[in-house]
């Protein structure tokens, strides 16, 4: 099981759009890929979870992957935290 | 009759009121009997999640580009929320476990979903309720198994008044007839006002209940900016609106083209064209406008309004939330700026003859280094979310930034000694204001990292004019000889001393100004965000005669001399 935290340097927070790239990236991996903020966890497969944390700018999430390709999943979802959440 | 709403897209609409009234569904109270009629229902959900994902796909492909990319974003979500593993398994659970049939299921959902969206303190995302009700729309109406609505036809020039529209609504819309929208609910950040802005139709939103008073088939007129909608007005107000329309259209034209391209001169010189703000709305609209950055922070605005100074937290949220929405891009914040005429209730002003050349801005903050070291450290820790500067209003005199420097290093230190991380080299500067400071510019030069010339004190002391007594309102002109040579004066001691020099006042977005300005040399102008696309016209445009206007400015002896060869080379 890997747990990485990330800051939300976007402004406006985690917004549609890169929520729905978040999950249709997700979906490419087998292993079980959730989001926590705060006392709350949600599944990475549903959109309407991840807007339902209301995930603003500057906070802090961390994503939990567990599964057998969890070691190539979070390189995207690094990859998808550094690069598209940077520059909206 | 005249309503008043936000006006969320600019434009002018002229036109005739179609009205759209939704349909409300209606829960059953069917409750299912066995597993058999349970999994008649859950099929029935996955079959009308089938056909609304084809029928957003068949949006998607049919989707026309040169509307902006927005409407296309949108649509992509909305297949991510049809097709979205919770609703499902919330849905199919209501079926399964409270033996409701799916239509009421389906209700149920939306309506929870819906509420969870609009009870969040984000206005952006408690916007997302008019989503998940769109996507619950099209769930509904495709359990019935109906074939799909096809957009309907309107005639030419129609203005749409709505309680709500729904994201798919606006993006279906057939803007070759309709030419703006009105509607009772919604919001700036609401799907259909961004799709509005980014296909250039005027709406206005939010406009109560009072906008159902409008009939099919009365004359409107629509004013996207200003939020008023005017029913059925005479024919001399129609006119108005038709000229004030074709102006709108040419401005409109020219801010769209112009909005991504640098304010570079014929001569290759890269001009920064800020904008002066209040707050981190401000902040968007402003790069909405082009704007490079902020050459002025208002920091009034959270001072203001309330019982008591903000703290050290909610100041840092506040600068934050304008670093963040700056995308990287410069902010000259500007500290406390209170007395003369803007007083706050909780501080004890004493009464002064003269307020404007009394306890204010600085000469408070080093009086009373609490209220100032407060705010410094909270612009130092947003400091690390952005690229803020920080500058100092009405110096008089070198000392005065000696002492403030000597604060914000102890405010630093504080910080530090927290282990609270901020920009190291955080640019410091000053407001040229007051004319002492402008006839010592080449002193002050050595102390900051940049100047920025604020006209409208600069002008009201250099010229002794009170710029609120309307007796003497003429006298006061920033195209007197004497302010426009401490101008210079400021703009060339700064570049002997390599000290950026920015003017944030009026003076800035007054386009007789602008040439002049840049033969002066100024490369940062800051002003209202509407100003700059003007403002960039003219610097793009503008001709290697620059200096040559600033030569025979500085030759002339009246401001009515100076004004009119400024008129005449504009035009």
């Amino acid at each position: 099981m890997i747990t990485k935290d990330y800051i939300i340097t976007a402004a406006e927070g985690m917004h549609a759009r890169p929520a729905t790239n978040l999950v249709k990236l997700t979906k490419n991996y087998s292993s079980l890929i959730s989001l926590k903020k705060g006392e709350r966890t949600v599944k990475l497969s549903s959109l309407m979870n991840i807007l339902s944390l209301g995930i603003k700018g500057g906070e802090t999430v961390s994503i939990i992957i567990d599964g057998e390709d969890e070691t190539s999943a979070i390189i995207a979802i690094d990859a998808f935290f550094e690069e598209e959440l940077k520059h909206l | 009759m005249t309503i008043n709403g936000i006006g969320v897209s600019p434009g002018i609409a002229i036109g005739k009121a179609h009205l759209l009234r939704k349909q409300e569904a209606a829960l059953s109270g069917v409750v299912l009997l066995n597993e058999a009629d349970i999994a008649i229902e859950t099929d029935k959900f996955n079959n009308a999640v089938a056909l609304s994902v084809q029928e957003v796909e068949a949006m998607i492909s049919n989707y026309d580009q040169s509307q902006g990319n927005e409407g296309l974003e949108i649509l992509e979500t909305h297949i991510e929320l049809l097709s979205d593993p919770q609703i499902s398994e919330d849905v199919t659970g209501k079926i399964s476990k409270e033996k409701k049939n799916v239509n009421d299921a389906l209700i149920e959902v939306i309506a929870d979903a819906v509420q969870l969206f609009k009870n969040m303190d984000d206005e952006y995302l408690s916007a997302r309720a008019a989503d998940v009700q769109d996507i619950g729309n099209r769930l509904l109406r495709n359990l019935s198994f109906s074939a799909p609505t096809h957009a309907p036809h309107y005639e030419t020039d129609t203005i749409i008044i709505a309680e709500d529209l729904t994201p798919s609504d606006t993006i279906s819309m057939d803007t070759t007839h309709v030419v703006g929208f009105a509607t009772q609910a919604g919001g700036r950040t609401s799907h259909a006002a961004i799709i509005a802005r980014s296909r250039g139709i005027p709406a206005i939103v939010g406009c109560g209940v009072t906008l159902m008073n409008i009939k099919n088939g009365d004359q409107l007129i629509l004013d996207g900016q200003s939020g008023d909608i005017i029913i059925n007005p005479a024919q001399e107000i129609v006119k108005q609106y038709h000229v004030k329309r074709e102006n709108w259209l040419k401005k409109n034209h020219l801010l769209r083209s112009l909005k991504d391209t640098p304010a570079t001169t014929p001569d290759g010189i890269n001009i920064k064209l800020f904008a002066n703000i209040g707050n981190a709305n401000d902040m968007e609209q402003a790069i909405s406008f082009g704007a490079e950055g902020s050459g002025l922070l208002r920091t009034e605005l959270l001072f203001m309004g309330r019982d008591a100074l903000p703290g050290e937290d909610e100041q840092f949220e506040f600068y934050k939330a304008v670093a963040l929405k700056a995308k990287g891009k410069p902010v000259i914040v500007r500290t406390l700026d209170i007395g003369g005429d803007k007083q706050l209730p909780y501080f004890n002003f004493p009464t002064e003859q003269n307020p404007f050349l009394g306890y204010r801005a600085i000469r408070i903050c080093l009086d009373r280094p609490d209220i100032f070291i407060t705010q410094l450290k909270a612009i130092l820790r947003a400091s690390a979310f952005g690229q803020l500067k920080i500058m100092f209003p009405m110096i008089s005199n070198i000392q005065e930034v000696r002492a403030a420097k000597v604060i914000l290093q102890q405010a630093k230190d504080e910080l530090t000694k927290a282990g609270i991380t901020f920009d190291k080299n955080i640019p410091v500067g000053i407001m040229i204001e007051i004319p002492s400071a402008a006839i010592t510019a080449d002193l002050l030069a050595k102390e900051v990292d940049f100047f920025s010339i604020g006209t409208n004190d600069l002008c009201q002391y250099t010229l002794a004019v009170d710029r609120m007594n309307e007796q003497i309102k003429d006298l006061y002109d920033p195209y007197n000889p004497g302010v426009l040579r401490l101008i210079a004066y400021v703009i060339e001691q700064g570049h002997k001393n390599n000290v950026e020099v920015g003017m944030c006042g009026e003076l800035a977005s007054d386009s007789k100004a602008t040439l002049l300005l840049l033969g002066m040399g100024l490369t940062e102008f800051s002003m209202s965000a509407t100003a700059i696309p003007e403002i960039k016209n003219i610097i793009i445009n503008s001709l290697l005669v620059a200096k040559e206007i600033h030569q025979r400015v500085m030759e002339m002896d009246s401001s009515a001399l100076i004004t009119a060869y400024l008129q005449e080379i504009t035009l």
